[in-house]
C-alpha cells in the first residue's frame, strides 16, 4: 500500500495516522464547515448545511466542505451520484433548497466574472455557425454589460494560448474533434481570468493522448486558480489533485459529500489516464477542516 | 419583368410599392429572426404560435359582427392569440420541458380549430384561406409603418445584444454562469417573434410566414462563418425571393405569397442537396 497523502501538491499530511481515525470520529457535520478558522472570503468554496431535491428525488442533504484558494480538487461518484448536480449549485446555475453555497465570500450569482465553469454535455448544434475565436469571446460576458473589442481580442488570444489551441483561433467550432473542443471550452472558461475553475467530466470519451494535453493545460493553471474537476473515475484522480471530495460514496448517507484520502499509486498506467494519477481511498475519511493547517 | 417595373413606377397602383417596400422590411425580419428561430431550434414553437393566431383573428371577426367596438380588429385578436401562446410555451418549455411538444401541438390544434369555428359561425363571408396564406398585394400604409416600428426595434435590439443574444443560442448554460440573463431573453425573443408573426402574417399569411422564419435562415447556415453573417445572408435571401416572386407571381398571374415559398423552398432543396454530394465527395476522396 502507498503513502497515505492529503495535499500531495502542498501541504503534505505527515501523519498518515490522523487521516485514518475512525470514521465516526471524523465524520463532517455541518457545524465543522460553519466554523472554520478563515474569513469566508478566502474560501474559495464554501458549502454550509447544503440541501438539494429534483422534484421528489432528495439528491444532497446537509452537505458540508470547503475549498481553498488555489486548491487543485477532484470530484468523484457513481453515474447520478450529484456530481453535476453539485457543480451547478456552486455556479450558480442551480439553486439549493436550503443550506448556502458561497464563492469567495458571495453567493455564485455575484461572482460570475470570478467563476469559469466548462459544462459537461453542452448541447451544441453541429449546425451552429461559429468561430472558435467567438465561443472563447463568451467567457468574457457578464451580464448584459458590453465588452471592449480590443481588450476582448488581446484576452481571447492569451485564453487560446493557454489552452494550446491558438492555430485554432479562426476554425469553425463544428469541425474540431471532442478532444480539441474541450480545450476550446477551457479556453472559454479562462478568458475572463477566472479565480475558480469549474470542470465537469471533461475528459469523459477522450484517448488517453488528448486527456495528457488536457492536463497539461490545467497543470500551467494550477495554483494561481482555484481547479474543480469531476473526473468519471472514482478510483483513480490526476495527481494534479490536492484533495479529493466524494459524491454519495457512503452507504449510509448517500445524500452527502466527503473528503477522502488520497495516496501515491506508482505503479498506476500512466497511458491510461493521460498522466500521473494518484489512488482515492474511499475508506479513509478525513474531517472537513483536514485542509485548514497552514492555509490562510 | 418590364410589366412589373411599369406597375412599380405607376402612382395609381400603389399597392405593387408597397408590396416591394414591404418586402424590404419583411426581409429584415425574417432574416434576423429566422436565424435565431433556426439556430435554437424553436422552429415547431414559432410554428405553434402562427397558427394559435387563426384563433384570434376568428375571435376578432366574430365579436365585431356581434357589434362588438371598433378596436377589436383581426390584428389585435391574432396579438392576444399569438402573446398568449407564445406564454404559454415557454412557461411549459421553462418548467416541465418534457411536455413541450405536446402543448406546442396542442396550441396548434386548438388555435387553428377554434378560429375555424368562430369564422363558420361570424354572419358574412370570413374566408380562413385568406389569413392563411394571405396577399402581400394587400398590404396597406398603416401595415409598413407597423413594420418598419418593429424591424427598427429587432435591429437595434439585436446590435446591442448580439453577443448575448450569441451566447444565449449557442450554450444556455453556460451564457447563465456568466449573468447573463437566458430566461428574460427566451421570452423576449418569444415575444418579438409573436409580433413579428402577427404582423408578416398579412404579407405572407400564417402558414408561409413559419416557411419564411426557416427556409432563408436555413439556407443561409449551409454558407455563412457565424450567427451574424447567417443574418445578413439571410436577410439578403429573403429580399431576392420575395421580390422574384413578386415579379414572379405579377408575370405569370400566380399568388404572390405562395411563389416566394416555392422559390426559398427550391433553393434551400438545392444547398441540401449540394451539400450531400459534397460531402459524399469528400468521404470517398479520404483514404
Amino acid at each position: 500500500m502507498g503513502d497515505i497523502i492529503q495535499d500531495p501538491g502542498h501541504s503534505a499530511v505527515s501523519a498518515p495516522a490522523r487521516a485514518m481515525r475512525p470514521e465516526a470520529e471524523t465524520r463532517p457535520t455541518p457545524s465543522d464547515a460553519r466554523h472554520l478558522p478563515h474569513s469566508p472570503e478566502h474560501i474559495a468554496i464554501w458549502c454550509k448545511d447544503l440541501a438539494f431535491r429534483y422534484r421528489e428525488a432528495q439528491v444532497f442533504d446537509h452537505v458540508a466542505f470547503h475549498v481553498h484558494r488555489g486548491e487543485f480538487v477532484a470530484l468523484t461518484g457513481k453515474n447520478g451520484a450529484g456530481k453535476s448536480t453539485l457543480l451547478k449549485l456552486i455556479v450558480g446555475i442551480l439553486e439549493p433548497a436550503s443550506g448556502e453555497v458561497l464563492v469567495f465570500g458571495a453567493p455564485p450569482k455575484k461572482q460570475t466574472e470570478s467563476i469559469g465553469y466548462v459544462p459537461q454535455h453542452a448541447g451544441f448544434d453541429p449546425a451552429f455557425p461559429i468561430a472558435v475565436k467567438e465561443v472563447v469571446g463568451m467567457g468574457r460576458l457578464s451580464g448584459l454589460s458590453r465588452v471592449a473589442r480590443g481588450q476582448k481580442q488581446e484576452e481571447i488570444d492569451w485564453a487560446l494560448e493557454q489552452a494550446e489551441v491558438g492555430d485554432l483561433r479562426e476554425r469553425r467550432f463544428s469541425a474540431l474533434s471532442g478532444g480539441q473542443r474541450r480545450r476550446v471550452l477551457v479556453a472559454r472558461a479562462l478568458v475572463g481570468h477566472p479565480k475558480l475553475l469549474v470542470l465537469d467530466e471533461p475528459t469523459a470519451n477522450m484517448d488517453a493522448a488528448s486527456e495528457q494535453k488536457f492536463y497539461d493545460v490545467l497543470a500551467r493553471v494550477k495554483g494561481n486558480t482555484t481547479v474543480l474537476i469531476a473526473t468519471h473515475d472514482s478510483d483513480f484522480v490526476s495527481a494534479l489533485a490536492d484533495t479529493v471530495l466524494c459524491v454519495g460514496q457512503d452507504v449510509d448517507h448517500p445524500h452527502s459529500v466527503h473528503r477522502h484520502a488520497l495516496e501515491q499509486a506508482d505503479h498506476a498506467p500512466e497511458e491510461l489516464y493521460g498522466g500521473k494519477v494518484v489512488r482515492v481511498r474511499h475508506d479513509i475519511e478525513l474531517p472537513d477542516n483536514a485542509c485548514c493547517e497552514g492555509k490562510d | 419583368m418590364n410589366g412589373f417595373l411599369q406597375a412599380l413606377a405607376n402612382p395609381s397602383v400603389p399597392f405593387v410599392r408597397n408590396a416591394l417596400i414591404g418586402s424590404v422590411l419583411a426581409a429584415f425580419l425574417f432574416g434576423i429572426l429566422g436565424s435565431l428561430v433556426t439556430v435554437r431550434r424553436i422552429a415547431g414553437l414559432a410554428g405553434a404560435i402562427s397558427h394559435t393566431v387563426l384563433g384570434g383573428i376568428g375571435l376578432a371577426l366574430f365579436l365585431a359582427a356581434k357589434g362588438a367596438p371598433k378596436w377589436v380588429t383581426p390584428m389585435l385578436g391574432a396579438l392576444v392569440f399569438a402573446v398568449f401562446a407564445a406564454l404559454t410555451i415557454s412557461a411549459v418549455s421553462l418548467k416541465a420541458k418534457q411536455r413541450e411538444d405536446t402543448v406546442i401541438n396542442a396550441l396548434w390544434a386548438i388555435g387553428m380549430s377554434l378560429g375555424i369555428v368562430f369564422m363558420a359561425k361570424t354572419p358574412g363571408y370570413a374566408d380562413p384561406m385568406s389569413y392563411l396564406f394571405g396577399n402581400i398585394l394587400l398590404v396597406t400604409s398603416a401595415d409598413l409603418y407597423l413594420l418598419a416600428a418593429l424591424t427598427l426595434i429587432v435591429l437595434v435590439l439585436v446590435w446591442r445584444y448580439y453577443r448575448h443574444l450569441e451566447a444565449a443560442s449557442f450554450d444556455e448554460e453556460f451564457a447563465a454562469t456568466k449573468g447573463v440573463p437566458v430566461t428574460a431573453i427566451y421570452l423576449a425573443l418569444l415575444l418579438v417573434i409573436a409580433v413579428a408573426i402577427v404582423l408578416l402574417q398579412t404579407f405572407v399569411g400564417i402558414v408561409m410566414v413559419i416557411a419564411m422564419l426557416t427556409l432563408p435562415a436555413g439556407t443561409a447556415g449551409y454558407f455563412s462563418r457565424n450567427l451574424a453573417g447567417m443574418m445578413v445572408n439571410a436577410t439578403v435571401l429573403s429580399f431576392l425571393f420575395s421580390v422574384s416572386g413578386l415579379v414572379v407571381s405579377w408575370h405569370f398571374d400566380l399568388p404572390a405569397g405562395a411563389v416566394i415559398v416555392l422559390l426559398a423552398g427550391a433553393v434551400f432543396i438545392a444547398f441540401a442537396a449540394g451539400k450531400v454530394v459534397a460531402g459524399r465527395r469528400l468521404a470517398r476522396a479520404r483514404p
